[in-house]
């Protein structure tokens, strides 16, 4: 467990720019245009396993709630694209044009307050990282300054995941209820329908992952990322050492947060709805087995355990629906009991020691360990 | 929001709800109890516990079906004999579970969470399998059905009743294992200190097995209760692990009264609100509530103090 905690630089690079090579030259070059914008949909929720490998494989906060997070930059892009598309000329078949048509019919005449500030496109991409962001201070702040961790922690967020989507569901005239916000067109003018701007879409969102992941690679440098893992392990020593832990978690956990905000704003835009099946406990624990797949320790396997796992789900649910249950109850239980360390063990295990031996450049093998990169967020 | 109701009015409403609120919170304290006794004495965390409370809930159809079918004449004992064996096939189950899965992760309580997780999504294909995915309700025995009329407002359902009487027996067996019987004292031994308990003979492993299979017994016994007051799908056990697992933790997780006063608090708390507001407001306020209570008071409301 250790070793793979500080790999060699020179490994990590490589596996950084073998997955840019794959989301940006090879899934692009051997998939159609339709393939593509679904791959582009799962690529969404590497953002948020990406997250979860700093939250729970770095520190150790196991959080069931990652959905919330998601859903709330999903919706903050989806009320932005909704009033674009909401103009009082295209809605004026409706009672109150000028209002998203989910409101109108609920007998909504005004828009409400929260809404407004949705016209603007600078603010949405503001909110799409600090609502989640903030909440999720609030949250972290509640628990961890009072030392509430493990598993109280996993069921408290499973639970307010729980209120929002029961929130979201039954203030059907605000939110769109069941079915969402669906129906976006446009962005600033430009339609995000066709297969052209869906394409521009996908590289849009595999550069912001690939930026996203090598921050987080940052983050696991740093120093800050050093102290996450200590005490992921021995919390009280680090405690007596002189550093707030809280201050630690809580920010591992607004990171996270904001990056799987910009995961969901990057999901409505590709995909054109947002609705709270995204939002609830179900997905949200899906997210961490994506996470789970793909090695919880690796930020790099999260992108190939999202990928894996989404692919196995369409394929399954396209030819054996009825087998996909097992599956991914098996899958679960076998990431758990098999594979705790997922793809990313295997890879180091199995895989590495084997092209090692294959090149025989034993010679090389030890090369110097990870420098620490400056410090960013001292 | 009480202007439009004249006094009497107000006082049967709150009769009504209130005694809706109990039946809730009857089915409320039969989850919770097993959770509690496997969460809060073994730190396990079970998110399979709905699909065990399902298993039961399938064990009294097929009982009653049987019944019906087999031997007319025995149908109003039936739904106890359907009870008891939902009893015993969740709780064997339970115990089948625990020496597969549950006892190698006793060390990772997270990790357990995630592969009951993946336990539960199994049993519930399994379910929607063999019984479809379509619901399905107990034909009950003639006796258990209608009201007792108390006054010209308020009626009060008979099934409800005996939920209650069913709830109010097992609390008090679950006691009387729990802090009367030597199985009783050697899990409450394991759970305070396990090498102690280990070093004077206690057998801790064959204790955690029975521990679980008797958690998820209970719950067996709760999804046969619960057949009473509705009707059974594949993933009706999903729908009540959170509030089942947010009761056993504002209760505090350790404390069995704890359980049962936080039960009663949630449960009375959403059937009278959700009069007065939409069911799904009733439900966003009263979680939001106990979760801000959790953030003030993390430990729940009745706390025990245990050695780790």
């Amino acid at each position: 467990m250790t070793s793979m905690l500080n790999p060699l630089k020179k490994t990590e690079l490589v596996g950084f720019l073998v997955v840019a090579a794959v989301i940006l030259l090879i899934l692009p070059a051997i998939t159609d245009a339709f393939r593509l914008n679904m791959v582009g949909k799962y690529l969404t929720y590497a953002f948020v396993a990406v997250g979860l490998v700093l939250c729970w494989g770095s520190a150790g906060i196991l959080s069931l709630g990652q959905g919330i997070f998601f859903g709330l930059g999903g919706y903050c892009m989806a009320m932005f694209l909704k009033l674009e598309s909401s103009t009082p000329e295209a809605t004026s078949i409706q009672s109150t044009p000028g209002i998203p048509d989910f409101m109108d019919w609920n007998q909504i005449t005004e828009l409400p307050w929260f809404w407004e500030p949705f016209h603007s496109l600078t603010f949405t991409m503001l909110a799409v990282i600090l609502v989640p962001a903030i909440l999720a201070f609030v949250i972290g702040f509640a628990m961890f300054t009072r030392r509430v961790g493990g598993v109280y922690f996993a069921i408290i967020t499973q639970a307010i995941a729980a209120i929002l989507t029961i929130l979201i569901i039954g203030q059907q005239g605000y939110t769109g209820g069941v079915n969402g916000i669906t129906d976006l067109r446009s962005l600033l003018g430009w339609d995000i329908r066709t297969d052209s701007a869906k394409t521009i879409l996908y590289f849009v969102n595999a550069v912001l992952l690939l930026a996203v992941i090598a921050l987080s690679l940052l983050v696991r440098h740093s120093k800050l990322g050093r102290i996450l893992v200590a005490l992921r392990d021995k919390e009280d020593r680090v405690r007596f050492s002189g550093y707030d832990v809280a201050a630690f978690k809580i920010f591992v956990f607004c990171f996270a947060a904001a990056i799987s905000g910009i995961g969901g704003a990057m999901f409505t835009l590709q995909v054109g709805f947002m609705s709270p099946t995204f939002v609830g406990i179900v997905p949200s624990i899906e997210m961490v087995i994506f996470c789970a797949v793909g090695g919880r320790y690796s930020l790099i396997g999260a992108v190939y355990g999202t990928l894996l796992v989404n692919w196995g789900k369409t394929t399954f649910s396209e030819s054996f629906p009825e087998l996909w249950l097992f599956a991914m109850g098996a899958l679960f239980i076998a990431v758990v009991m098999a594979f705790p360390n997922g793809l990313a063990g295997i890879w180091n295990s199995h895989v590495q020691p084997l092209v090692k031996r294959l090149s025989k450049r034993t010679g090389e093998r030890q090369a110097a360990p990870a420098e620490t990169p400056a410090a960013i967020a001292e | 929001m009480f202007a439009d109701y004249s006094w009497s009015e107000l006082g049967s409403i709150f009769a009504m709800q209130g005694f809706a609120g109990l039946v809730l919170f009857s089915v409320f304290v039969l989850m919770a109890l097993g959770l509690a006794i496997i969460f809060g004495q073994m730190g396990v965390i079970n998110m399979a516990h709905g699909e065990f409370m399902i298993l039961g809930a399938y064990v009294t159809y097929l009982t009653s079906n049987f019944f019906q079918a087999a031997a007319p004449a025995l149908m109003p004992i039936s739904f106890f004999i359907a009870m008891v064996l939902a009893f015993f096939a969740s709780g064997a189950l339970g115990m089948l579970v625990e020496m597969a899965l549950i006892r190698f992760l006793y060390k990772r309580p997270l990790d357990t969470l995630l592969a009951t997780w993946g336990l539960s999504l199994i049993l519930q294909q399994t379910y929607r399998t063999i019984f479809g995915a379509r619901e399905v309700g107990v034909t009950l025995p003639d006796w258990m059905m209608g009201s007792l009329p108390l006054t010209d407002l308020v009626e009060i359902p008979i099934n409800g009743l005996i939920v209650m009487a069913i709830t109010l027996a097992i609390t008090m067996a679950v006691a009387l294992v729990m802090f009367r019987s030597r199985f009783g004292a050697q899990i409450r031994a394991v759970v305070q200190n396990r090498p102690m308990a280990g070093a004077v003979g206690i057998d801790t492993e064959k204790v955690d097995r029975f521990t679980f299979g008797l958690g998820c017994g209970i719950a067996g016994v709760a999804g046969s209760a619960f057949t009473m007051i509705g009707s059974t799908g594949p993933s009706s056990g999903q729908l009540y692990i959170v509030d089942t697992f947010l009761v056993v933790v504002f209760g505090g997780a350790t404390s069995l009264i704890g359980t049962v006063a936080s039960a009663f608090t949630i449960s009375q708390a959403q059937s009278t609100m959700e009069f007065f507001l939409s069911g799904s407001m009733a439900k966003v306020l009263t979680l939001l509530t106990v979760v801000a209570i959790l953030m003030l008071r993390p430990q729940g409301l009745f706390t025990l103090k245990v050695r780790r």
